[in-house]
């Protein structure tokens, strides 16, 4: 038997040295959000610059609450909303399409899929112009119906669904159904749905925080008087620039919900992402 | 959907004997239907929502790229003079020197630190494997506005860290947001912190899938680690790379956030426009000034033409450079 520290030093303890750096400096800028919103305006100007958190972050988010250009309490209402309708809906439409390209036969099959893959590969800001003119004529501008509707469904989705039902659900098992006289959809709903969880449970993480972070869009078709949580911040930033304290602490109090969320689904959120890059 | 015919109740009304063979025929038939055309039903809802405000959007910017195009008044079509005009626009060809400088500055270091790290995490005996790649990836979960907050201050001329940490080694107090270079820097290292972590584990993924008989062949030649990597890992690895640079690119070429926010939301991107990219270029010439909207979906056509060509580039380099 090797004992444990025999064991640990098998690994050279330069890696984890470097480990260790790298980990410090991927974690230090949220730490450093912590500090300057917990700290008083005047601290910041310090020399050398404040290390540590202090107490003030209530006086600082209440000067956020009480800031009219940002509406920051109405942005993170709109971003819990806009978040859950676009993960549940692409969650849905992908399991949906995932379950028929995986195990459904049918005409034009094949090149249906090609073409979801291929726009996976096309850049996002190609249709922003003529989208913003859209919404116009739609008379969805700064409404929540612009950052939602066209985000229903993922292409993404429905090839990260489609690649683990064909290989998660049997054949067998949706024969199996149709015997006992089964429909498609009760198939999709009683079998191939529970058996998704897992994938589709990755799947929903990593839209949910997709769709919290997104900038350009909700930037170009909302105003500051009804924005989501990304543009709520950027108006304060621009706004309150000099008062770093008020912007930091707004900063932090929208990033550690997604935080959070990795922090209890992590293990997961890493395991869908290597899985992903390994197949695609 | 058979689902009615199978467990409707039967209507109380009815003889009882003669409705079971109609029934039954009912069922075969639906249940032939929803064989054949359910898929599509099930398909439908991305095709649809994806071809309305996905596909056509797309088809449209080409089509206004070529007129001369006003968002809220009139449009008369003029060919590729749009296209003509873009080759001799000096701002255009700003915007495409920043993006590529501060793409330069962010792939090419950040690939080797997430080869190095990546080659880190795939040592067998490691402790503390999940911990690790959870803290590297962590700034992947933090949003890009909040990335640039956080460095647009660490990049701070009077109070910043960077400056601070820069005058104890005796260097003056750099103004990050007034020259070229310190502007591409400062917008590259968020680039680099937010993405780092996440190529890390998509190499990291791709090192774990070859196999590991190869390594043993080669310790027993008496190969070095070292060597082990340059000989086994690399040239393995390449399908890899070849997708992270090619993701790497899209991301790249599509830059706005944070230089965005690193101006302070000033769409040129600094006074003389020195970190002015070109989808802030876009979004200046389609949506900031509506009546040159045909030309903003002119530079956006550009943006795509340069991502293919900049993978194509990227794509026959590691290819060639990896053989």
């Amino acid at each position: 038997m090797i004992s444990g520290s025999q064991r640990l030093w098998r690994t050279s303890p330069l890696t984890y040295v470097a480990l260790v750096l790298a980990a410090l400096l991927s974690i230090y800028p949220f730490y450093y959000m912590i500090v300057i919103g917990t700290r008083s305006l005047d601290s910041i100007n310090d020399v050398p610059p404040p290390l540590t958190p202090a107490g003030a972050f209530g006086d600082n988010f209440g000067r956020v609450l009480d800031n009219d250009a940002a509406n920051f309490l109405k942005g993170m209402m709109n971003s819990i909303i806009v978040s859950s309708v676009v993960t549940l809906s692409v969650v849905l439409t992908g399991s949906l399409a995932g379950f028929a390209f995986a195990k459904l036969k049918f005409r034009g099959r094949n090149v249906l899929l090609l073409s979801i893959i291929v726009t996976m590969m096309i850049p996002t800001q190609m249709g922003l112009i003529p989208l913003w003119g859209m919404m116009q004529d739609l008379k969805w501008y700064d409404t929540l119906y612009a950052v939602t509707v066209p985000f229903l469904v993922s292409a993404f989705g429905v090839f990260m669904m489609r690649q683990y039902a064909s290989q998660a659900i049997s054949d067998e098992l949706i024969e199996a159904g149709r015997v006992d006289g089964a429909s498609t959809f009760r198939i999709y709903w009683s079998i191939v749905l529970p058996a998704l969880r897992p994938a589709a449970g990755v799947l929903g993480l990593l839209t949910f925080m997709e769709t919290w972070n997104s900038f350009l869009w909700p930037y170009a078709i909302l105003s500051p008087e009804n924005p989501t949580l990304q543009v709520s911040l950027s108006f304060l930033s621009y706004a309150y620039y000099t008062d770093y304290s008020q912007v930091f602490a707004a900063t932090a109090v929208g990033t550690i919900p997604l935080v959070l969320v990795f922090l209890l689904f992590g293990r997961q959120i890493i395991g869908g992402i290597m899985e992903g890059a390994v197949k695609s | 959907m058979s689902l009615s015919a199978t467990t409707a109740p039967p209507s109380p009304a009815a003889p009882p004997s003669p409705d079971v063979p109609h029934r039954r025929r009912r069922g075969y038939l639906l249940n032939r239907l929803d064989l054949k055309y359910s898929p599509y039903l099930y398909i439908a809802p991305f095709f649809l929502i994806f071809g309305a405000f996905g596909l056509y959007p797309m088809v449209r910017t080409a089509w206004m790229s070529l007129h001369d195009w006003d968002m809220i008044g009139d449009h008369s079509f003029i060919g590729f003079d749009n296209y003509t005009r873009l080759l001799s626009d000096e701002y255009f060809w700003n915007a495409l020197r920043n993006t590529i400088g501060i793409f330069a500055l962010s792939t090419i270091p950040q690939l080797l630190l997430a080869l190095f790290l990546a080659n880190l995490l795939n040592r067998t005996f490691l402790r503390a494997k999940t911990f690790f790649r959870m803290a590297i990836f962590v700034p992947n979960v933090v949003s890009v506005a909040a990335v640039a907050i956080v460095f647009g201050m660490l990049f701070q001329r009077e109070f910043g860290l960077f400056n601070w940490l820069l005058s104890l080694v005796g260097v003056e107090a750099v103004d990050w947001d007034g020259h070229r270079w310190s502007s591409w820097t400062a917008i590259a290292s968020m680039v680099n912190w937010r993405w780092t972590g996440y190529n890390t584990l998509i190499l990291l993924a791709g090192m774990q899938a070859i196999p590991k008989d190869l390594y043993e062949a080669a310790a027993i030649d008496g190969a070095s680690q070292w060597r082990q990597f340059w000989q086994i890992t690399l040239p393995m690895l390449k399908p890899t790379f070849i997708f992270v640079v090619i993701l790497s690119t899209i991301g790249g070429m599509q830059l706005f956030t944070e230089p965005l926010l690193f101006g302070n939301g000033n769409i040129i991107g600094g006074n003389q426009r020195e970190f002015q990219t070109l989808a802030m270029y876009m979004y200046e010439m389609g949506i900031v000034n509506l009546n040159t909207a045909g030309y903003g979906a002119a530079v956006a056509w550009a943006i795509f033409m340069i991502i293919v060509v900049v993978s194509l580039i990227n794509f026959l380099l590691v290819r060639r450079s990896a053989k």
